[in-house]
């Protein structure tokens, strides 16, 4: 058990450091300090392909698609240090973290060269279609259809929450396949162009005003036979092994994205005097420790490599962050006071802190609600019996 | 960087878990309960077949070397029988003290009976010491196994004496404690002669660290064994034709415990590691770990009484005995607060 870095990981640290703090500051300064996902997207696709001809891209992934074969510990760094140059986060999170992965895992040679160039390169933005209205918790049960004409798919059906769907190039679709099949049998994973007469993106606009997420309809939507990854049928599969991606190496770099929330907060708690309340500063401690823990709990979970046994860490990561989040929203808000009520924007828009507390109400619902999260941890972790199901 | 646990570490583990587990039985703690809260023949095993008692002691004073890591790995495993052994006094206190703070002669003098359990050291925290040359006058109420001790090192803000529990001026009353398994005694030294530590404020820096991690390490695995035991009892109990442990609003709550226990493993080791490493952010640590730690310890504890039902509020079950062990670990050294405002105060920048 180590914790410390070694000379050659702190020289990669002050390469990391020292290129995007050289760009923040010169080229992109431009986008310094966003916060959200959605404010300058075009700019923001620019820094991706930026980092892409760099080699920043994706360097966990293999040299020979783009990537620099980059450790852990350098993962680790770089996603660090990313945060801590105020580079907002990525608008390919989803292409980079997940797609990719997965295709290296999963997709054929041919899929690989299809695909893989153009996500390292920042010139493909992904985004991901398996919520539907009436399969939220309960994913297995998406009825967007999905069947073979004339050597193409064709897909028909509805998909909700799909983040950044209209900045988004492509989609990777859950869709059922098999005519009269039921829950997680029968449905196939596809990859399709979003921009094509049978897509049709809609926004939602969300509690803060923004609108980060879309509905998006399939309407005779098509993509090439072979844009299937894994065997027709085996699309849950699939998805399963991709949401296992989820935890890798990127929450490191939201956990920074975390820590500058909290030290904006700490500067207003300073600022306006509310540090000097005993209780305000149990809350800020109390943030700070569930900051650290958040940390090594990662470190533990990306340090089991062997994955022996049933990985505690991991499993409990989910609602550990989510929740911690939600409090220091509302931490924000208890810091501020009537203050963080008002906003000077013309439009609802709001700061930073305002809109953490607003929008970390999503944090305990997307990628499986709290309630879910606790009945994995309870069934997968604890090994109690399962959740008694209706007919589907 | 490599955030788990070496081979050796997980074979200590290993050892450390099977011997607490087959020796400190309910029976024999509760023995220890009614008598002076030492199962003596435990620590003599121990120490000395076990040969674990002078891991976090240098090899050059004669401990096995290592460190506050493996030490937590043991702390662990006791906590989770909630064995009732002198870890804290006799070692991860007085001992780690003397190491880290005692002149060559102290530690050749000192260290051995304590590792091999010969000697039972307490350590008293008087804010009321006053030394007159090497005449030392101190008192404190809470003095963790002190009716057991032969030996106890006091320290205030002037500095840290070793003093024999039967040196003339040591009265030593021990009080009806809740937590039986470390029952405090009240023990006032007057006048009575002591020998000073070379380097108090090393011996208490090296001690302070070592003892919270410990405290920590033991509502690590206290919570945990609590969670594991209310899981077993949950597929078990069968209430409405179901196993109780079917039903969403209790799985969610051993979920729950779950999340929370997690999080205090990695304080844990955290705080463990960065004491070993020297880190930048060491102190802080410690106090995550410790008030972190404490606190899932007595929520799991409370879970567990709560969720066995009343059978969890029967002396006759062990739950009482986590419940109380829990309770102490949240007030021995600074409660949750407390290390709580240390952190506000370092993260505010308002500490030197």
């Amino acid at each position: 058990m180590k914790l410390g870095f070694s000379a050659a990981e702190e020289e990669f640290r002050a390469e990391c450091a020292d290129w995007l703090t050289a760009q923040m500051s010169g080229e992109f300064a431009d986008i310094k300090g966003i916060t959200t996902l959605t404010e300058k997207a075009e700019r923001r696709k620019e820094w991706e392909q930026h980092l892409g001809a760099h080699g920043w891209g994706c360097i966990g992934w293999p040299k020979a698609w783009g990537g620099r074969d980059a450790s852990l510990a350098q993962q680790v760094i770089f996603a660090e240090e990313y945060a801590r140059a105020g580079v907002p986060g990525r608008v390919n999170h989803i292409g980079i973290e997940l797609a990719g992965p997965t295709l290296l895992t999963l997709g054929t040679e041919e899929q690989k060269r299809r695909f893989l160039p153009d996500i390292a390169a920042g010139k493909t933005i992904f985004c991901q279609g398996f919520s539907e209205p009436n399969a939220g918790s309960d994913l297995a049960s998406v009825r967007t259809k999905a069947r073979l004409e004339g050597g193409e798919w064709v897909v028909d059906g509805q998909k909700i929450w799909t983040s950044l769907a209209h900045i988004s190039d492509w989609i990777f679709v859950v869709a059922r396949s098999e005519e009269g099949s039921k829950g997680p049998k029968g449905l196939t994973f596809l990859m399709m162009e979003l921009d094509q007469p049978g897509i049709d993106i809609r926004p939602i606009r969300q509690i803060n005003g923004d609108a980060e997420f879309n509905e998006t309809f399939f309407d005779g939507a098509r993509c090439r036979e072979d844009s299937l990854i894994g065997a027709v049928g085996d699309g849950w599969r699939v998805a399963m092994t991709l949401l296992s991606f989820e935890r890798g190496v990127s929450t490191l770099g939201q956990q920074m994205a975390f820590r500058n929330e909290l030290d904006a907060i700490i500067a207003a708690a300073k600022a306006n005097g509310a540090s000097t309340d005993p209780l305000i500063r149990q809350r800020i401690a109390k943030a700070e420790i569930g900051l650290r823990l958040m940390r090594y709990g990662a470190l533990r979970m990306l340090s089991n490599t062997d994955h022996a046994s049933v990985d505690g860490a991991a499993l409990t990561y989910k609602i550990q962050w989510a929740s911690w989040r939600r409090s220091l929203g509302e931490l924000a808000m208890d810091v501020l006071g009537q203050a963080g009520e008002v906003t000077d924007h013309d439009g609802y828009e709001w700061p930073m802190l305002p809109n953490l507390f607003l929008y970390s109400r999503a944090d305990t619902i997307y990628g499986g609600t709290n309630q879910i999260q606790r009945n994995l941890i309870a069934e997968r972790g604890l090994g109690l019996p399962r959740e008694p199901r209706g007919e589907a | 960087m490599d955030f788990v646990f070496t081979d050796e570490q997980r074979m200590i583990a290993e050892t450390a878990q099977a011997f607490f587990t087959e020796n400190a039985t309910s029976e024999r703690t509760r023995a220890a309960m009614a008598a002076d809260g030492i199962d003596h023949a435990l620590w003599q095993a121990f120490c000395q077949e076990l040969g674990l008692s002078g891991i976090g002691i240098p090899e050059s004073v004669g401990g096995a070397g290592l460190g506050l890591v493996e030490l937590a790995i043991i702390a662990e495993a006791a906590g989770a029988q909630v064995a009732a052994l002198p870890l804290l006094g006799s070692l991860a206190l007085v001992a780690q003290a003397i190491a880290a703070g005692g002149s060559d002669e102290q530690r050749t003098a000192w260290l051995p009976a304590l590792l091999t359990g010969e000697t039972i050291a307490a350590h008293i925290t008087a804010t009321d010491l006053a030394a007159d040359g090497n005449r030392i006058s101190a008192s404190s109420a809470f003095v963790a196994h002190g009716s057991a001790a032969q030996l106890f090192l006091v320290s205030g803000a002037s500095g840290s004496w070793m003093v024999r529990a039967d040196a003339p001026g040591v009265t030593v009353t021990a009080q009806t404690t809740m937590d039986q398994t470390r029952p405090y005694a009240r023990v006032t030294v007057t006048g009575a002669e002591g020998e000073p530590l070379a380097d108090g404020k090393a011996g208490t820096q090296a001690a302070t660290n070592a003892a919270l991690i410990v405290l920590a390490a033991e509502g690590l695995g206290l919570a945990q064994a609590a969670l594991d035991r209310t899981v077993a009892y949950s597929r078990d109990r069968v209430q409405f034709g179901r196993a109780v442990g079917s039903f969403q609003a209790y799985k969610h709550r051993l979920a729950d415990m779950m999340v929370e226990i997690e999080q205090a493993r990695s304080a844990v080791y955290w705080a463990a590691c960065a004491v070993d490493e020297g880190a930048d952010d060491a102190q802080l640590a410690v106090h995550a770990a410790k008030s972190f730690a404490a606190d899932t310890a007595f929520r799991c504890a409370s879970d567990m009484i709560q969720l066995h039902g009343g059978i969890g509020f029967t002396w006759d079950h062990d739950a009482h005995l986590f419940f109380k062990r829990a309770r102490a670990l949240q007030t021995m050294m600074g409660n949750g607060d407390w290390h709580r405002e240390q952190i506000a105060a370092m993260v505010l920048g308002e500490t030197a």
